[in-house]
């Protein structure tokens, strides 16, 4: 199967199941409302090694947000509904909390709850309040520009992560040209966040390695440099330059979907093959076949 | 068709109608509804003394009339909708769990004491001891919306431990007296001695206020959790133009001889 000049190989991503959240932050403006969903985002590329994976799934205008101010939704994934709890404390805590004039909201009803504003409470010292409206209940941290307003109880639900696509292209130039028009493309798909720096990922990794302690390394297969070297290379002669693009959503319709969408758009002269990263379908709980997910199946 | 209860007969002194509420009238047919007992003053006497019925309850009650001197209606009640069109007597949603009264017209005193849950819009004004405790009891309401179109007199809130109160015309004295917790929302004036001997719990006004010397100010700021509320009652059909959203407050704590930890917020600029 091609689009355009891009061969689509007939392989399927290998997905894993989650746990993700939704957190609406606001803020006096738009600048400070980013600034905490970029601290709150940093390092959290890789469940492997930062414990979750967490990224900005859009910008919110004020009318769409709990306070009318101005917002940005940020998910948060990691392995299990514990992982997401403490990891929300850990970044709600020392990212948004700390970040002048914000608030923070759940951004997902689910009948399962992590509790974070709850625990944050404590940092008011006995001078935090409570307040319940709409049967939310919601607490006033006191902080030195006024008060910090943290949902108590954020809601969590099964997830996807892992989604991925693998773009071969002729040359670092032109894959990064595709990659960067795939993820503009993708990251308009509701639901969905790209972990990585700007969305794409150059040193993909496989399960395991020849040191023992390292639980992952190299995607070898797909490095150019060793096409030469090993024996399960997977780069074609015309490529000379591999990037990854991985993807997390609150469903699996959500993760087709943006891989949908961001195989079209990277589907550029220049780029010779998308495929995508999978185990052999062992370890996954989620298989994302590139040709079903073009047609539409 | 809903349950109408249409009042045909004036009633000399109070009647009490503790029966009109959806947990008390569901599944019952017209003749059965009739019959349903209720005091007129210290005489046992029937509903359908008063009240023309009509209809089978759906969900939704429908009470018409001057009700000024029929108490308790709705009190107690756990769900379903009480739609009342008139002036209404004393106790309206005593004790209210769940459901939603809405009152098209003023209410007498006492109303929603003792409120646990559910909502109560009241279209006009509020007599006194809105949302209080019973006297001899500790607490006022522990949960539940109360909103008034119009103005509360006095009392209102009294001992209140959660909850919501909305007034959005002016409150006479004593606005949240002993309040333990929960937020009330003065859209207008507030009377003298508001808040005294409040130990939590948030009062609200948007006029200047003459407080206690037993509160004390602590700064002019611009509480985000306001917006909240703020956006949250201007669904419900009160107008809060821009500036009040987004603008500062004065906060007092207090009441300084009980745990100081209430606050009043006086809307500045």
């Amino acid at each position: 199967m091609k689009i355009k000049s891009t061969e689509i190989v007939d392989t399927f991503a290998e997905a894993f199941k989650m746990c993700g959240s939704r957190v609406i932050i606001t803020a006096e403006t738009r600048e400070w409302a980013m600034a905490a969903a970029q601290s709150m985002t940093g390092f959290a590329t890789s469940v492997i090694g930062c414990k979750c994976e967490a990224g900005i799934e859009r910008e919110l205008p004020a009318d769409e947000t709990p306070d009318q101010r101005h917002g940005v939704s940020v998910l948060l994934f990691a392995m299990n509904a514990e992982g997401v709890g403490k990891r929300l404390v850990e970044r709600i805590g020392q990212c948004v909390m700390t970040c002048p004039t914000t608030a923070c909201y759940n951004g997902l009803v689910s009948g399962t709850t992590v509790s974070v504003g709850d625990q944050l409470r404590y940092f008011g010292d006995g001078h935090q309040i409570s307040k319940v409206l709409d049967n939310r209940r919601m607490w006033r941290i006191p902080v030195m520009d006024g008060e910090f307003l943290v949902e108590e109880s954020f809601g969590v639900q099964e997830a996807v992560g892992g989604g991925n696509l693998l773009l071969l292209g002729k040359d670092q130039k032109a894959t990064l040209r595709a990659a960067s028009a795939a993820t503009k493309a993708m990251h308009a798909v509701p639901g969905i966040i790209l972990p990585f720096p700007n969305g794409v990922v150059r040193s993909g990794s496989k399960v395991g390695s020849k040191y023992k302690s390292l639980p992952a390394s190299t995607n070898d297969a797909y490095c150019p440099t060793l096409r030469g070297s090993v024996n399960n290379s997977m780069v074609p002669l015309a490529v000379n330059c591999v990037m990854e693009i991985v993807i997390d959503g609150l469903d699996v319709k959500a993760v087709e979907e943006c891989m949908r969408v961001g195989m079209y758009a990277a589907a550029k002269p220049g780029i010779k093959q998308i495929t995508a990263g999978n185990y052999g379908g062992n370890l996954g709980q989620f298989h994302i076949h590139l040709h079903k997910t073009i047609n539409g199946n | 068709m809903s349950l109408t209860l249409s009042l045909h007969t004036s009633p000399e002194v109070p009647v009490e109608a503790d029966v009109i509420s959806p947990d008390r009238l569901n599944n019952l047919n017209e003749s059965a509804l009739s019959a349903l007992p209720v005091f007129h003053g210290n005489v046992q006497a029937k509903i359908g003394d008063f009240f023309k019925v009509q209809g089978q309850y759906n969900g939704e009650i429908r009470v018409e009339g001057d009700l000024s001197k029929v108490k308790h209606i709705g009190a107690g009640m756990t769900s379903g909708r009480l739609i009342v069109n008139g002036d209404v007597g004393a106790h309206l949603g005593a004790g209210m769990q769940g459901g939603k009264i809405i009152v098209d017209g003023n209410v007498a005193d006492w109303a929603a004491s003792e409120m646990t849950g559910g909502r109560i819009i009241i279209k006009g004004n509020a007599g006194h001891m809105l949302g209080s405790s019973i006297r001899g009891s500790a607490t006022g309401i522990t949960g539940g919306e109360i909103i008034v179109h119009g103005n509360a007199r006095n009392e209102a809130g009294q001992a209140m431990r959660n909850g919501l109160i909305v007034i959005g015309g002016n409150s006479e004295d004593l606005t949240g007296v002993n309040m333990l917790s929960g937020t009330i929302i003065v859209l207008g004036k507030m009377g003298i001695r508001t808040g005294a001997g409040m130990k939590r719990g948030t009062i609200l006004s948007m006029h200047d206020a003459d407080l206690l010397s037993t509160f004390t100010y602590a700064c002019t700021y611009h509480p985000t959790y306001l917006r909240l509320y703020l956006t949250y009652i201007k669904k419900l059909g009160f107008q809060i133009d821009d500036a009040k959203l987004s603008g500062n407050y004065e906060r007092w704590a207090g009441d300084s001889i009980e745990l100081n930890r209430g606050e009043i917020l006086l809307y500045r600029n």
